[in-house]
């Protein structure tokens, strides 16, 4: 091998390196999204040969049909949670980025929920919820807020908020640590010249430390947003989209279409809009981030 | 202003010692009642009778396929990692070490590719695993786990960039060839990358739900994921037991996480892009 020009090597490499991975890419990425596309004209059952072509058919069936379009509102729970999430988390980061006995503690412990299996919370989660042996109704009754106890997984105006703040309980702490890590990047000068300058604490946090963390507030609100859009795991667990429909997401709509319903024409154009809300998410922002560069 | 110091001060304690309770009340719950029998009352705060009552583990250990879960979780992860690193490396050594046109095409493919939810595309996903003739067998989400998620080819990228070029060039001047360069001076340079993934990775795979769920229904192929999830369904609102399963699976990830902290908080900040 030694023997052979480096050029020659060179192109054997980029070919038997790249070969495989670009292979699975387009098996598993591209090909399906493509796929997904084609069917989402089409009215497939998932087994039958015959494709029938439906044009825009079940595009129109999506955004007029109210069962399948109005789902979306379920998730509004999840964005507005998600929203408070990123500012608590927010919070957390800049209070573990100052001078303080035992940081590294608080850090491991407020990141913990992120690394444990997500099934395992979500059904303890589910006991937190009960509605007659749940820890959170114990802790109301506890502090003299009986009137507060609730049926939390079982309420339709309720469940949405619950099953959000679980996620909240999970991803705060992944959240702060993307931030916290921000913030250490930011370089500690600028913030000496600032306090030569007479800045406030609040000024310095407002004026140099928010504008630093621009890019990474985009970031973390693309996971969120992007993460709001494809719910799935909560409800599929733990209400499987009840009380009498109040819980489904549209993803969770999605999967069953195809899996249960068989309807996979109109399940592919489902995840279509799926990709196509995230897509204009991420270009949104890009955008927005860009003309604040200029 | 030493007093106002001293007030800002207290309110972040009070505020970083109300994040842990929040973090540390339903896991208190869980630990409590894993240890309790029926009998012991329906108050969760309260502590069990004895914590060495194990009947609940034993319970969950004979009856939830739990160490046949594990068995399976860990083959999976073991080889999705192996095939994970070697990609990773080989497509981070070909794009980042040499020019070529089409470079830019090739690593944005790989990008956007992280972006796209693995679940939106399972609907033709499944297809593809059928008519491979892997449904319902172990390949099917170690192949999913290698080919359909691509973040360790981000981790990797960002991280040969960091590897003086003049390593390569130095071993080239002594005549080795470039097989050899990516296999002994890459490979190893390349290895705070290969444990941040393999800890990310291995989270993420023993938590993943939906890939096992839907490509794995067969009793035998059971993983921690789904066996909690059978479990809790055919034990439903038996909180004792359900309590003694979450903690058993939790245990695995949760001692990984405080022995490996520092490569998981690398990790985290690094390759913030797919959750």
């Amino acid at each position: 091998m030694s023997h052979i020009s480096y050029p020659l090597q060179r192109k054997f490499i980029l070919i038997s390196f790249l070969l495989i991975p670009l292979a699975l890419l387009a098996l598993f990425t591209y090909y399906p999204a493509m796929r997904l596309v084609y069917l989402s004209f089409t009215s497939w059952d998932g087994i039958s040969p015959v494709k029938e072509w439906l044009g825009l058919g079940n595009y129109i069936e999506i955004f007029t049909n109210p069962d399948l379009f109005g789902v979306f509102l379920h998730q509004i729970p999840y964005v507005l949670i998600g929203i408070i999430q990123n500012i608590v988390a927010i919070v957390f980061a800049v209070i573990l980025n100052s001078k303080l006995r035992g940081r590294n503690f608080f850090r491991v412990m407020l990141f913990l929920p992120f690394i444990m299996n997500a099934v395992a919370v979500a059904f303890m989660f589910q006991y937190v919820f009960d509605t007659t042996n749940g820890s959170l109704n114990g802790l109301l009754g506890l502090v003299g807020l009986e009137s507060w106890q609730q049926s939390w997984l079982g309420n339709a105006s309720l469940v949405n908020y619950a099953l959000a703040s679980i996620g909240f309980w999970r991803f705060m702490g992944y959240n702060m640590v993307i931030y916290l890590g921000a913030l250490q990047s930011i370089p500690g000068d600028m913030y000496e010249a600032a306090k030569i300058d007479g800045a406030s604490r609040f000024q310095m946090l407002w004026s140099l430390t928010i504008p630093n963390l621009t890019p990474i507030i985009s970031l973390n609100m693309f996971l969120t947003l992007s993460g709001a859009l494809a719910v799935f795991d909560l409800p599929f667990v733990l209400t499987k989209g009840g009380p009498a429909g109040a819980s489904e997401t549209f993803l969770f709509k999605t999967i069953e279409t195809a899996f249960q319903f068989n309807n996979y024409g109109l399940a592919s154009a489902m995840s279509v809009v799926l990709l196509l809300f995230t897509a204009i998410i991420l270009l949104v922002q890009n955008l927005v981030i860009n003309r604040k560069g200029d | 202003m030493s007093r106002k110091f001293d007030l800002v001060h207290m309110l972040k304690y009070v505020i970083l010692i109300v994040g842990t309770c929040t973090v540390l009340f339903p896991l208190y719950v869980v630990f409590v009642n894993a240890f309790k029998n029926e009998e012991e009352g329906s108050n969760p705060f309260s502590l069990p009778a004895s914590f060495l009552n194990f009947d609940n583990f034993a319970n969950v250990i004979d009856r939830a396929d739990i160490m046949h879960a594990f068995f399976n979780t860990f083959l999976i992860i073991m080889v999705a990692l192996i095939g994970n690193i070697i990609l990773g490396t080989m497509v981070a050594y070909a794009v980042g070490r040499i020019e070529f046109r089409g470079k830019k095409l090739v690593i944005g493919a790989f990008l956007i590719a992280t972006i796209i939810p693995t679940i939106t595309t399972q609907v033709v996903t499944f297809s593809i695993i059928q008519a491979m003739g892997i449904y319902n067998t172990l390949y099917a989400p170690i192949l999913l786990f290698v080919g359909a998620d691509v973040i360790q080819i981000y981790i990797y990228l960002q991280f040969i960039k960091n590897i003086p070029y003049e390593l390569d060039e130095s071993a080239m001047i002594d005549g080795a060839s470039l097989l050899r360069i990516y296999r002994s001076i890459i490979l190893p340079l390349l290895g705070p990358a290969t444990a941040t993934l393999i800890i990310l990775k291995t989270i993420n795979i023993y938590n993943e739900l939906y890939i096992p769920f839907l490509y794995m229904p067969k009793q035998d192929l059971v993983v921690v994921s789904t066996a909690i999830m059978r479990f809790a369904g055919n034990n439903q609102a038996q909180w004792t037991n359900i309590c003694a399963a979450i903690l058993i699976i939790m245990i695995p990830t949760v001692l990984l996480y405080l022995f490996l902290q520092k490569y998981i908080f690398s990790g985290v900040t690094s390759g913030a892009v797919k959750g």
